[in-house]
């Protein structure tokens, strides 16, 4: 589906054909879905718009200047898929498909509304912002004894942690910390770790390659971690 | 397979692989680590680092509460009124 796309840079072409080959096997859950769409199962299509507007969103967001721009082009792509539904060949996850629409469209529409950047770097981690993991204010510095070693090592999260990580306060602080990403990063880590996608999935519906994809990965998860250890460390268990 | 990218440009701006015996390093390997992505050798020294070093363990397992947590995050929904119309298209289109 991919080959025909405008869009689809050649850059990253063969990362994708590496997650798009022909032996690629669509799961029965796939297979039951596509068929529940052609036939008009509301329910089916209901179920997936549930699941994938705000990742859809998201995505859009990378290319589109405002939420507002971002809530067309998914709406767009969701009439791009039921009307494309009979050309949808599996060669890929069905989601994936869908994203590449997504991609498409909001392309198109970026590039008619933010000239300023290169749309075909917006997923590439040396443009984007970098940094280390931690403050290297927290090592040891370089010609000390033990350089590079921690300085002021992270301490371990109170055993009630787990609880308190499911609070609807911390969850609410690791949403704004998502919010606070880079686009980039932000999709990537909502796609992995909150939507619980695979790598592979995760490549192949971005058409990123799986190493740019773990830079912006763990980019996103040091940031969140940092986020949450000055969190659990002022509003911490009691 | 080792990644393409480095993942971070040392201080001095050359890019440089994290060195898996500094905690330095480390922290900037767990992704690499926690997705299979480091080759044996880096893995096998990475391992021993985090067998004798308590904040580079405690490190990780933060990396891993963090993931876990993310994993209940609320995410936006479609508004009501969107997958009401989005259901009426979709019916005018492929409906009997
Ligand atoms: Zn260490």
């Amino acid at each position: 589906m991919a080959s025909g796309e405008p869009g689809v840079t050649s850059r990253y072409a063969a990362a994708v054909a590496a997650t798009q080959d022909a032996a690629f096997q669509p799961t029965p859950d796939d297979v039951a879905l596509v068929a529940a769409l052609r036939d008009g199962d509301e329910r089916a299509f209901a179920t997936i718009v549930a699941q994938l507007h705000g990742p859809l969103l998201r995505l859009a967001r990378l290319y589109v200047p405002t939420s507002a721009a971002a809530e067309e082009v998914v709406q767009e792509t969701w009439l791009g898929v039921f009307r494309g539904l009979d050309r949808f060949e599996a060669r890929a996850t069905f989601r994936t498909w869908v994203f590449r629409i997504a991609t498409n469209r909001a392309m198109t529409r970026g590039r008619r509304e933010r000239r300023d950047i290169p749309l075909s770097a917006l997923l590439d981690p040396t443009e984007g912002p970098g940094g280390p993991a931690v403050d290297l204010e927290r090592f040891l510095a370089p010609g000390e004894q033990w350089a590079g070693h921690w300085a002021v090592p992270p301490e371990r999260w109170a055993p009630d942690a787990a609880t308190h990580l499911l609070a609807k306060e911390t969850r609410a602080l690791i949403a704004a910390a998502l919010e606070s990403l880079a686009p980039a990063q932000r999709i990537v880590m909502t796609l992995r770790d909150v939507e619980g996608w695979s790598t592979d999935e995760v490549c192949a519906a971005l058409e990123i390659t799986a190493g740019n994809q773990r830079v912006l990965l763990h980019r996103a998860r040091s940031r969140v971690r940092a986020a949450l250890e000055q969190h659990l460390a002022t509003a911490g268990p009691a | 397979m080792s990644s393409d990218v480095t993942p971070m440009a040392a201080p001095t701006g050359a890019l440089a692989k994290p060195d898996p015996d500094a905690c330095a390093g480390v922290v900037e390997l767990v992704t690499e680590y926690l997705e299979g992505a480091l080759d044996a050798a880096v893995r096998a020294r990475f391992e021993a680092h985090l067998a004798d070093c308590d904040g580079c363990d405690i490190y990780l397992e933060q990396m891993r509460a963090t993931i876990a947590a993310a994993g209940h995050v609320d995410v936006e929904r479609v508004a009501p009124a969107t997958l009401d119309g989005l259901i009426a298209a979709y019916r005018s289109a492929r409906g009997a």
